[in-house]
């Protein structure tokens, strides 16, 4: 079992970890309410025009990626740090960077107008059709650059120190554990999981800088132009890997602290080990099912982009949702907000990934890509797995560090996030099931109905949100405080 | 058809992994033994597993036989050839009256930026679809089954006026 502890931590360690989670609970929360802005003027009851949806969509995409990879961040390096040793002034370089980068990126969507999804898929930020100017698009650019930038230092300094530690990537992974006889010292779940992102997102983010920089100067120099499918390949890989990875960060917080309440440990068994080995190989090739409906890339392609995204559910579904499951049964664990949005959490990644992986069925994407059903299998995943996990953490922190107490309002918010999570998600999927289109400023009236009830859940999601923000920043002060 | 299914399997296989939760969530506060659970828990995860490998395997060998990119393959018995351009924010097409019953060829592409050409029926369910890229040209291949007004919608968000590129496309009742 984890000796996890933030008593551990220096007292500068400690406020750069709970200023990433006050700043990841913050901004998820104003993230939520421009989803709910986004629904409620797709229901026709606050209609925004066209521009500024637009503009606020692109907010909302970055945004949220953005901070679910910052939240990862704080509990990887939270728990990380209990077993090697990592810089913190690199864990606060990394925040101010991120923070300078959403300075850039909000100047340029709010000032500049920029409005090209949070994908930038080339060549669309250098056409916008007067939409926005060059000035605008390269802000952006340059914005989510500077977030690369600071993300990659980060990752960079985790890998070095697990190197330092174990010797090697394959050591920190067990493989010797996982090939050879398992001695039973196999390096903790966290170290396993941390090494898989740490290689994962390298990789990742020096791909996104790559196509960052080319759409940068192509803003300015239009014959030094890429590819319209390279492009494509190389957005999408970068972009599924990172949100990935932060699934794969937060989800420590599962490994770390529900193994404490169940009195249960987690320990790394081979087929642990196995399955983030695998995961670590298929999440850099399973991109292509993102690509399903362009045409022109090679079949071979596409069938592994389908045939890897059946693969890939298997990690998390008979490892990490039957690992839970047999850690909380007849464990005897006290359910609380720290213990009952770990295990919601679990089940929301389980349960999201399955409509996911029929997504990425071609035959089924021939009929549901670019639909609402895309938002659906994300939103069930992120809210319901992702959000919970970083709820639970901050929750974790402010019990344990903050003296937070038991409150009237827990068990209203917690269901009612629960709840209306659930109803968000499979408003999406079912908007999907009847082809509504993503991304679409302006529905058809045939579309409204489905709008408005999906406009109540989200806006029943986002209060919930609020509780667990303001209970957590009321604890700030006394978390910071030095013990 | 294909939407209907989906919709069907995602709600019966998430109530499944829903009523696992609720059951264990409701014993969570009592307590036994750890190693007989594990034990259990084991033999669990391996059913699982390759109950899963097998839905997998059958699901993927039946799915990939009907692949839409069959008209790369060359060989067309299409009928009919509509050119198909997404330009910010409209499509150009080369004809707009097709007849059922009788397979299209739809060679799409991007003018400018990316657009995704989707095909809508008259109850404005999504029928076929592919991306329309700026430097290719895929083909999609469709026999309409019906007679009546399609609508061409764009599928990849192309900027301000992404929601208003539609286009219409008449289908015939065959003689």
């Amino acid at each position: 079992m984890s000796s996890a502890s933030p008593d551990t931590l220096t007292l500068n360690a400690r406020r750069a970890v709970l200023a990433y989670v006050g700043v990841t609970i913050v901004v998820v929360a104003l993230m939520m309410l421009l989803g709910l802005l986004l629904r409620l003027s797709q229901a026709q009851i606050l209609v925004l025009p066209p521009d500024l949806f637009y503009q606020i969509m692109t907010a909302h995409g970055i945004g949220m990626v953005g901070i679910a990879g910052l939240g990862g961040a704080a509990i990887m390096w939270y728990f990380l740090s209990q077993y090697v040793k990592l810089n913190t002034s690199i864990l606060a370089a990394n925040l101010v960077l991120f923070l300078v980068g959403v300075v850039f990126i909000l100047g340029a969507i709010f000032l500049g107008g920029f409005a090209g999804a949070w994908t930038f898929l080339f060549p669309l930020p250098a056409r916008p059709l007067g939409a926005w100017s060059t000035g605008a698009a390269a802000a952006y650019l340059i914005g989510v650059l500077l977030v690369g930038v600071g993300f990659l230092l980060f990752y960079l300094d985790t890998a070095w120190a697990i190197l330092v530690k174990y010797g090697s990537l394959g050591r920190a992974l067990g493989w010797p554990q996982l090939i050879g006889r398992d001695d039973g010292a196999a390096p903790p779940p966290t170290v396993v999981a941390s090494t898989v992102v740490s290689v994962i997102n390298i990789l990742s983010i020096v791909v996104g800088a790559v196509i960052l920089t080319v759409c940068l100067v192509n803003l300015y120099v239009p014959e030094f132009a890429v590819d319209a499918l390279l492009a494509k390949n190389l957005i999408f890989f970068f972009g599924h890997v990172f949100i990935n990875a932060a699934i794969y960060m937060t989800v420590i917080a599962v490994f770390e602290i529900l193994p404490r309440y169940a009195g249960r440990p987690w320990p790394s068994t081979r087929v642990f080990l196995a399955a983030w080995t695998a995961t670590m190989i298929m999440v850099l090739i399973v991109y292509p099912h993102h690509l399903l409906m362009d045409f022109a890339m090679p079949v071979w392609a596409l069938v592994l982009g389908q045939v890897i995204s059946y693969a890939s559910g298997l990690p998390v579904l008979a490892v990490t949702m039957i690992g839970t499951l047999a850690i909380v049964y007849r464990s005897g664990l006290r359910w609380d907000m720290v213990s009952g949005l770990l295990f919601l959490s679990v089940f929301g990644w389980a349960a999201g990934v399955l409509p996911a992986i029929i997504d990425a069925t071609i035959v089924a994407n021939s009929v549901m890509h670019n639909t609402l059903w895309v938002p659906g299998h994300f939103h069930f995943y992120l809210v319901l797995g992702l959000v919970a996990m970083l709820l639970a953490f901050a929750y974790h922190l402010a019990k344990s560090r903050g003296g937070l107490q038991r409150h009237g309002l827990d068990a209203l918010s917690f269901w009612t996030f629960a709840v209306a999570g659930l109803g968000l998600a499979g408003t999406f999927l079912l908007s999907g099931r009847h082809s509504i289109p993503r991304r679409w400023a302006v529905h058809l009236p045939e579309w409204v109905p489905y709008d408005r009830i999906g406009s109540l859940f989200a806006a029943l999601v986002v209060a919930a949100v609020l509780v667990f923000t303001v209970r957590f920043l009321t604890r700030l002060g006394a978390m910071a405080r030095p013990a | 058809m294909v939407q209907g299914i989906a919709w069907q399997v995602t709600v019966v296989l998430v109530v499944l992994v829903a009523l696992a939760f609720l059951f264990v969530a409701r014993r969570a506060s009592e307590r036994s033994d750890y190693e007989p659970i594990k034990s259990k828990a084991s033999r669990t995860r391996g059913i699982v597993f390759w109950a899963l490998v097998l839905v997998s395997a059958a699901v993927i060998a039946v799915s990939l036989a009907h692949l839409p990119y069959a008209a790369r393959a060359g060989g067309s018995d299409a009928v009919e050839v509509i050119r198909a351009a997404g330009h910010q924010w409209r499509w150009e097409l080369s004809k707009t009256e097709v007849v059922a019953g009788k397979p299209v060829e739809f060679h799409v592409t991007g003018a400018d930026v990316n657009h995704g050409f989707g095909i809508y029926d008259p109850q404005l369910r999504l029928v076929a679809q592919t991306q329309a890229m700026p430097g290719y040209t895929n083909v999609l291949r469709h026999t309409f089954a019906q007679p009546g007004t399609y609508r061409i919608l764009c599928l990849e968000y192309c900027g301000l006026a992404h929601h208003a590129m539609m286009s219409e496309l008449t289908v015939l009742a065959s003689e």
